[in-house]
């Protein structure tokens, strides 16, 4: 099986320069500083790279907007907050193979014209931020980063900044907010980051996956990459996988790759051989799927398609005993506390869902509480100025939508319809006195 | 001990940087094109230095960003991790989001509370531990999760949970 991305994962002192460097790490760039920046832009386009922090965007087009004419400084920013529920991919580049994600950096930043880049980690990464920080200062004293990248007439720097725990800061003009000292709050858009971005300067945000795999782009040509992969979907991705399954992990495969093989090929199948209810195809945010929906090639196009969306491939799957009503419980309390409480529709609508589902839970529910919940995910949906809404309202549409009966019967009789062989019942939340 | 989740604790007396701090606020600020991106990166160092932020912590925060007391405090409740009162000498972080609740985590938060005798946002009478229930850690593939000290720990189960404390203690 190909390997990219995850190819150094395994080898002993794969964070160290040293070993990086004897496994490929910067002959990619070598090559890259040889060639035009605006060969490598047309070179990722080609490639159909997207963006792999969720969006999707193709990587390539989203740099090719900066404003050509600009006398402001260009920043890169890397988005490197995960914390979609279900996705756990970067952290692996970043404590394992963290030259990787530099060489990726210093590639986009010749070819976007950019000298200054920060990474933006979440708080609670502080291994992965302790390697990026060292691998930055190994690439410095070696003079791959500096004042002249590999003694070419080309500065740049690269600063590692630390987040301090809010989900909503993986959004990219949150963590914009956040990286200038502010609440992330979200802004509304247009303008887009590529105009005005970090301190209202033209800035591209990408994943630190879809960075990581730039350096492949360039060893292997845009063509062959886009090859790797399905129409439209260039190349490999990481697929997290965790939930009720016998291999949890992630594994690197090609884009398109059907959901069905990485269940049950990959991750071992179902746990305890029991049968599968329902699988999250790309992190908390996207619509649940049924057990027949599963032959769904996972790329973005094949996902939008039947509904649901391919976002940062964090698969979580839920066997036949699972009480998807209070699976759901767990999904809308943390959107209620991660609603950053800007717009009004996601502060009160994130609150509204999480309580009306408690209730249920409770054996409080009332008739038309699933129509109550539905009614209330279609105003906060589209209505917000992030997608934190639209991530909230999602799950909860599709839940209750495709699983009504098991939500009318808990409505009904408080109870789950099938004794879960593991107590659910209770949450943490209710205990909380207040937050540390 | 409780307090309510409004209510910021003081500091005993007055707070002021040491000079080793104020060495690493002029690194902080030399790596930023402006003095106020580099809010995070300094609570962050007044976190490490005096423990937790206080209404005389976020005084000397706003003199050294040059930034008035309402952004600095706005800035600082953002956030879930800057602390607003003392936290245990360790600090316990059990996820309590998806991956982790399918895995059996409200069973091993019952757990914590049990052997630590304390609820999330809490500190054990000792000052030894603080408990919180978190939001997705994103260590899903090693589920059941928790975060202490600065480390993960994963594939929880109650005696690991057991040598992890005891191995804190």
């Amino acid at each position: 099986m190909l390997k990219l991305a995850t190819r150094n994962i395994g080898l002993e002192n794969s964070h160290t320069l040293a070993v990086a460097r004897a496994n490929g790490a910067y002959s990619r760039l070598e090559k890259a500083l040889a060639m035009a920046p605006e060969a490598i832009v047309e070179d990722v386009i080609k490639s159909n790279l997207r963006g792999l922090g969720g969006a999707g965007f193709p990587a390539g087009r989203k740099w090719s907007f900066l404003p050509k004419d600009s006398p402001k400084p260009r920043y890169l920013v890397v988005n490197g907050d995960e914390g979609e529920p279900g996705t756990v991919k970067d952290k692996y580049i970043m404590i394992h193979d963290p030259h990787l994600l530099i060489e990726g950096i210093i590639i986009t930043c010749y070819a976007i014209r950019s000298h200054k880049a920060f990474i933006y980690i979440r708080g609670e990464y502080d291994l992965p931020i302790e390697r990026m920080e060292r691998a930055i200062a190994e690439a410095k004293d070696a003079g791959i980063l500096g004042e002249r990248v590999m003694g070419r007439d080309f500065a740049l720097d690269i600063v590692v900044h630390r987040g301090a725990g809010a989900y909503i800061c993986g959004e990219e003009t949150s963590l914009l907010e956040s990286l200038e000292g502010k609440r992330g709050w979200p802004r509304l858009k247009p303008p887009f980051p590529a105009v005005e971005g970090y301190q209202r300067c033209p800035t591209v945000v990408n994943n630190v996956e879809t960075l990581s795999y730039v350096p492949f782009v360039i060893e292997m040509g845009g063509q062959a990459f886009a090859d790797l992969g399905c129409e439209r979907n260039g190349g490999l991705r990481m697929y997290s996988i965790s939930g009720r399954v016998n291999k949890p992990g992630i594994y690197e495969l090609p884009m398109g790759t059907p959901l069905r093989q990485i269940i049950y090929d990959y991750a071992g199948g179902i746990t305890d051989g029991r049968r599968l209810k329902a699988v999250i195809p790309g992190g908390s945010s996207c619509p649940i799927l049924t057990a027949d929906e599963i032959d769904v090639p996972m790329d973005f196009d094949s996902l939008a398609k039947i509904g649901s969306m391919l976002g940062s491939a964090g698969i979580i799957v839920f066997d036949e005993t699972v009480s998807l009503p209070e699976a759901l419980l767990v999904l809308t309390r943390f959107y209620a506390h991660e609603s950053c409480g800007q717009c009004t529709p996601c502060r009160e609508g994130t609150a509204w869902m999480a309580k009306i589902i408690q209730r249920i839970i409770d054996g409080l529910g009332r008739p038309g509480d699933a129509d109550n919940l539905i009614r209330v995910a279609r105003n906060v949906l589209g209505n917000t100025i992030c997608p934190l809404g639209d991530a909230a309202a999602m799950p909860v549409m599709s839940w209750v939508t495709k699983f009504r009966p098991e939500f009318e019967e808990w409505i009904r009789r408080g109870r789950p319809v099938s004794e879960s062989p593991v107590p659910v019942t209770r949450i943490g939340e209710r205990l909380e006195r207040a937050a540390v | 001990m409780s307090i309510p989740a409004y209510q910021m604790v003081d500091h005993p007396g007055p707070v002021t940087w040491s000079d080793a701090a104020r060495r690493e606020i002029d690194a902080i600020f030399s790596r930023y094109p402006d003095t106020r991106s580099a809010t995070l990166p300094i609570i962050w160092l007044a976190v490490r230095e005096f423990g937790w932020i206080s209404p005389q912590v976020e005084a000397i925060l706003g003199e050294v960003l040059k930034r008035p007391l309402n952004e600095i405090h706005s800035v600082v409740t953002f956030y879930t991790m800057f602390p607003q009162r003392p936290l245990g000498r360790h600090h316990v972080q059990i996820c309590r989001n998806i991956s982790c609740w399918l895995a059996n985590a409200p069973e091993l938060l019952d757990h914590l509370i049990a052997k630590l005798g304390i609820h999330p946002g809490e500190v054990t009478t000792d000052g030894r531990f603080s408990l919180e229930a978190v939001e997705c850690l994103a260590y899903c593939e090693c589920a059941p999760a928790l975060r202490i000290d600065g480390r993960y720990e994963g594939n929880l189960t109650r005696e690991k949970i057991d040598q992890i404390i005891d191995g804190a203690r």
